[in-house]
């Protein structure tokens, strides 16, 4: 998963839907818990400003 | 900051300022903490609020107001304007300094306060929860209490971390992008709301004028649909077609939980209020009310727990029992006028517009605007009679 802090808000909607609680955030720090991520994709599809992407090497 | 006490508030928001200032007054030791670094910045939230709601909560300060709504317009796909007749008169509050100062009314009541204090964990003991681990500037430091109050809004994990469910599902996230433009030139005291599924797919746009010549702008939409095109996207398109010279003064985006509020609300020694307990009209995506209401009862209670030195999940659950009574039903009746609404199609807007145009403007009213909307489904009648009439 790649996480783009210039267009990031860390405004939490990530968080909110994540099954897996594999998203941590600070006040303008961003963390996906890489052995929690199961790549269910919801957290890309959620964001408002399309900050997160599935990184080239696990794009199927 | 001491190390221990009675009672921790993860998240100074209106549910979490209200909450600590509660319990402070029912003769709790209170620490509040916010992970910002200043309490009410960003907003992330179109600001309005029904007067009448939030008045019944707290003494409504002429400067937390930014503007003083008495009209709405509908606005359907078609290019169709309805204004809704309505008797209500609402607010676009000034967030900023609302939340400000419902923090620090917190303080003033007896609550300590630290900002940049990111809970990153729970502390359990034998009998539950006891206390928090926050992340100060790098610093990990553990506070012992007896009970914490997860107010960390839609993002929330202070309850899941005591087995509660928080989670959103994705039909009910509401995903949201807005902007405050400062060359308004609209009518100052209208909120509009706009519906079209290709443009707000699920949710709706919105414009709050704010005075002064500033205005909130913004949608939100389902979940369901946000994979087709994002919130920030749509908005642009937005902005272009109504607004393309807007000067824009903040820009911000953000999830609402439009969902049925959580299946549990307290665990032994925690209990959660706010979005972070989905407690939202999951129609309107309005949360200030419902959440402060909520806090008030969160706070209040969390107090009368600490002095009985009851602190379990069946104590503290006369919070979330209270709540149900007071609030719920309604919650419930509101989800399913979602469901409703957010699925309709183009063509019905337009033709629920059409028919209530044809009324004189005294008819106008939410009543009448779903009667002509749920023709095809009476059994809601009886939801939208008790939501909306007579008010």
């Amino acid at each position: 998963m790649i996480h783009k802090p210039s267009r990031c808000d860390f405004c939490g909607t990530c968080v909110g839907v994540c099954p897996q609680d594999a998203i941590e955030l600070a006040e303008c720090e961003l963390v996906i818990l890489c052995d929690r991520c199961t790549m269910c994709r919801l957290c890309i599809h959620i964001c408002p400003l399309r900050a997160l992407e599935l990184s080239d090497e696990t794009r199927i | 900051m001491k190390p221990e006490y009675d009672i921790i508030i993860v998240g100074a928001g209106p549910a979490g300022s209200t909450a600590a200032r509660m319990a402070a007054l029912g003769g709790a030791s209170v620490l509040l903490l916010e992970k910002d670094r200043e309490i009410g910045i960003p907003v992330r939230c179109a600001e309005g609020v029904g007067q009448f709601g939030l008045s019944a909560l707290i003494d409504i300060k002429p400067h937390w107001i930014a503007k003083k709504i008495s009209g709405a317009m509908l606005h359907a796909p078609s290019g169709a304007q309805v204004p809704l007749h309505t008797e209500q008169i609402g607010y676009v509050l000034n967030r900023k300094i609302f939340d400000f100062e419902l923090a620090q009314m917190a303080a003033l009541a007896g609550v300590d306060i630290e900002t940049r204090a990111f809970v990153c964990n729970l502390l359990h003991d034998a009998h539950g929860v006891a206390g928090v681990i926050v992340n100060r500037m790098g610093d990990k430091q553990t506070i012992r209490c007896k009970i914490v109050i997860g107010a960390d809004g839609v993002e929330s994990r202070v309850g899941r971390w005591a087995g509660l469910d928080t989670t959103t599902p994705m039909r009910d996230m509401e995903t949201c992008a807005q902007v405050t433009i400062g060359n308004y030139n609209g009518e100052a005291n209208t909120c509009h709301f706009y519906f079209s599924q290709r443009s707000f797919p699920g949710g709706y746009g919105w414009v709050f004028p704010k005075g002064q010549g500033m205005a909130n702008i913004g949608l939100g939409i389902s979940g369901k649909y946000a994979h087709l095109r994002a919130p920030c996207e749509l908005l642009e398109d937005f902005l272009r077609q109504h607004y393309p010279h807007a000067a824009i003064l903040t820009r911000v985006a953000g999830g609402v939980p439009c969902a049925l509020p959580v299946s549990a609300m307290v665990a032994n020694g925690l209990m959660i209020v706010g979005d972070a307990a989905h407690q939202v009209n999951p129609l309107t995506g309005g949360g200030i009310v419902s959440s402060m209401a909520a806090a008030q009862m969160a706070g209040r209670i969390a107090a009368e727990a600490i002095a009985k030195r009851d602190v379990s999940a069946k104590a503290l659950s006369a919070y979330e029992k209270e709540w149900r009574r007071q609030e719920g039903k309604k919650m419930a009746m509101y989800y399913r006028l979602k469901q409703f609404v957010f699925d309709l199609d183009d063509d019905a807007f337009n033709h629920i517009a059409n028919t209530v145009l044809k009324l004189e403007p005294k008819k106008r009213t939410m009543v009448n605007i779903f009667k002509a909307a749920l023709l095809k489904k009476p059994s809601l009648m009886l939801d939208v009679v008790k939501l909306f009439a007579q008010r």
